[in-house]
């Protein structure tokens, strides 16, 4: 069993996120990126399954600012092979990029047979689109989306996954592989590594680095920012300040006065 | 249908969602500032019923499969290209949901159209759809334009009040026939969720905490605050992916939608999926270490502070005071 899980890198939003002079578009000198966090469930869905299934798991990434953490964390964790893309155009389009990431699973050997495709759900980012139904429409494969836990059938055809649903309802779905998942969370949180084991993998491990196939125009209708600001509608919360024991009591007396307790 | 604006009806389990009614009412006030039709599409099998409630679009388009019984987004996204492919609308308006997620992108690849995430709100500007997204877990809004048509608009729940989409009008509904494959998707049983030890649907305070309580040791201090409300303790997503609380105290898109009297938001960032599932409570109070956290564009009361440093102070308020009334 082979499992490909599709990692990217997105702004850390726990950093200020600043905009840049054009107005359109976040001041890459201030930004932080970090895994995906869906992407980093969607990795430890695929070290469970190799652990349960003695599958081997490659991560595949585009290359980013802080990337090689990532990808050297996900061979740390236990990931087999870690693929990077390099050579492309900065700021694609998820759409874009998952034309890339399809192009590369397609051609970069070593990359099929796979019976997994594992990413996460969808990133903060993801504007035009999500990587998971687009890699899985490039490639001809099935896609679900939202899954929080994976079984593979014993004859290796089908895989059974869990999809959310509103109110706390899952569904539970027969998959024919090999499919596309969009991965909502792991069946365990995401384990962790420590910064010395991913040291080490930087020391006895490589990344290999795929060349970016070239992108035809594709007739891709684009959709274009024409303004980026932050989020500041005019309705705001009343602030209240002050040490905690002065806050408690503004609060406390506000609360008091509507009744609340 | 060339030129209108659509609305895909979100249905699942034999019902349509409140989103469907929310989504409705954004799509109804653009058609309108457009002068165009307003179009409901709806997919399912032998579920054509549900069209009557849709009132508030001009016309319904219901498709009728087997493949379309449950939401799968594959079938789906194949039976909506089918029936748009020559139809041409201006812009489809799908819910960004659990049922519908993934049927916006797959659609748009289908139709060779541009999709947009994320969209809250849409202007018409010089005639031209503006979509107005909220990213970056809420704490970005960007304007946006999708060249061509039609523009695959991905809508958030809670862009209109659901009232303002139900009509008692029973619209006209024409039928559409599409011709799906087996998928290789299939929907085997719905697990419902277990009724948790409490009922959070029920009662009139609640404390949810977030990723800012920092440890599960410290669920402890939120539960005091709760104790002392006469309420009970929730979560966010991040804190129920830790294994901190139990899934049944999950607030937000794949959790329970709740409204009690009083909310507390503790270390919240107030991302739209939790912000669904909590915004129509009556009082809101957050408080959050980050002063740009988008919990506080919805709080009614925000606290900038570390959740755990505050904790105390603010469960021995409430204690005093509960004593003090007590005795008074």
């Amino acid at each position: 069993m082979h499992i490909l899980v599709l990692l990217k890198m997105a702004p850390d939003v726990v950093e200020e996120l600043e905009i840049a002079p054009d107005g359109k578009s976040l001041d890459l000198d201030y930004l932080r990126l970090i895994l995906s966090e869906s992407d980093d469930h969607a990795l430890e869905e695929a070290l469970l399954l190799k652990e349960r299934h003695n599958a081997k798991v490659t991560v595949l990434a585009l290359d980013a600012p802080e990337v090689d953490d990532a990808l050297f964390t996900a061979l740390a964790k236990g990931a087999d092979r870690a693929v990077k893309v390099v050579g492309m155009d900065t700021g694609l389009s998820t759409r874009q990029a998952a034309r890339v990431l399809s192009q590369v699973v397609a051609h970069q050997p070593g990359l099929i047979p796979m019976d997994l495709i594992l990413t996460g759900v969808q990133a903060i980012d993801d504007l035009d689109g999500l990587i998971a139904p687009l890699v899985a429409d490039d490639l001809g494969m099935p896609y679900l989306g939202i899954v929080t836990r994976i079984g593979l059938e014993a004859s290796g055809q089908t895989a059974v996954a869990i999809k959310e649903y509103p109110g706390g309802v899952r569904g539970e779905f027969e998959v024919r592989l090999p499919a596309v998942l969009g991965v909502q969370a792991s069946e365990k949180p995401p384990r962790y590594v420590p910064v010395a084991k991913v040291r080490a993998a930087m020391k006895t491990q490589k990344i290999d680095c795929a060349p970016a196939p070239a992108l035809a125009d594709g007739g891709w209708p684009l959709t274009q920012v024409v303004e980026m600001k932050r989020n500041e509608p005019a309705g705001h919360a009343e602030m209240l300040e002050g040490d905690p024991e002065d806050v408690s009591e503004k609060l406390c007396g506000i609360l008091a006065g509507r009744g609340l307790f | 249908m060339t030129g209108s604006i659509c609305v895909l009806a979100e249905q699942w389990r034999g019902c349509l969602s409140d989103v469907t009614y929310e989504t409705l009412a954004l799509g109804r006030e653009v058609a309108d500032e457009l002068g165009v039709p307003l179009t409901a599409i709806l997919a399912g099998w032998k579920a054509k019923d549900l069209a009557r409630s849709l009132g508030a679009a001009d016309t319904v388009l219901y498709v009728d499969h087997p493949q379309l019984l449950e939401p799968v987004p594959q079938p789906c996204a194949e039976a909506l290209a089918q029936v748009l492919q020559g139809r041409r609308p201006r812009a489809l308006l799908v819910p960004l949901t659990n049922v519908s997620l993934g049927v916006s992108t797959l659609l748009s690849i289908r139709l060779g159209a541009a999709a947009v995430n994320f969209c809250k709100e849409i202007r018409v500007v010089d005639g031209r759809l503006q979509a107005v997204c909220v990213m970056y877990g809420g704490k970005i809004e960007c304007t946006v334009e999708a060249s061509g048509e039609p523009a695959i608009l991905g809508i958030w729940p809670g862009a209109r009040p659901a009232d303002k989409g139900r009509s008692d009008r029973v619209p006209p509904i024409e039928e559409a026939t599409v011709s799906l494959g087996e998928s290789p998707v299939r929907l085997k049983k719905y697990i419902d969720p277990d009724a948790g030890d409490v009922d959070l649907g029920k009662l009139e305070a609640l404390v949810a905490v977030g990723r800012g309580i920092q440890s599960k040791d410290n669920i402890a201090l939120a539960e005091d605050l709760a104790k002392a409300l006469g309420g009970a303790v929730a979560g966010s997503r991040p804190v129920i992916d830790q294994g901190w609380l139990p899934l049944s105290r999950q607030i937000g898109k794949s959790g329970l939608t709740v409204k009690p009297k009083l909310y507390v938001a503790l270390g919240i960032s107030g991302a739209p999926e939790h912000v669904e599932g909590m915004k129509d409570s009556g009082l809101i109070v957050a408080v959050n270490s980050d002063p740009h956290a988008p919990i506080f564009n919805i709080a009614h009361y925000g606290i900038v502070a570390d959740v755990v440093e505050t904790l105390p102070s603010l469960t021995a308020a409430v204690e005093t005071r509960r004593l003090a009334s007590h005795h008074a």
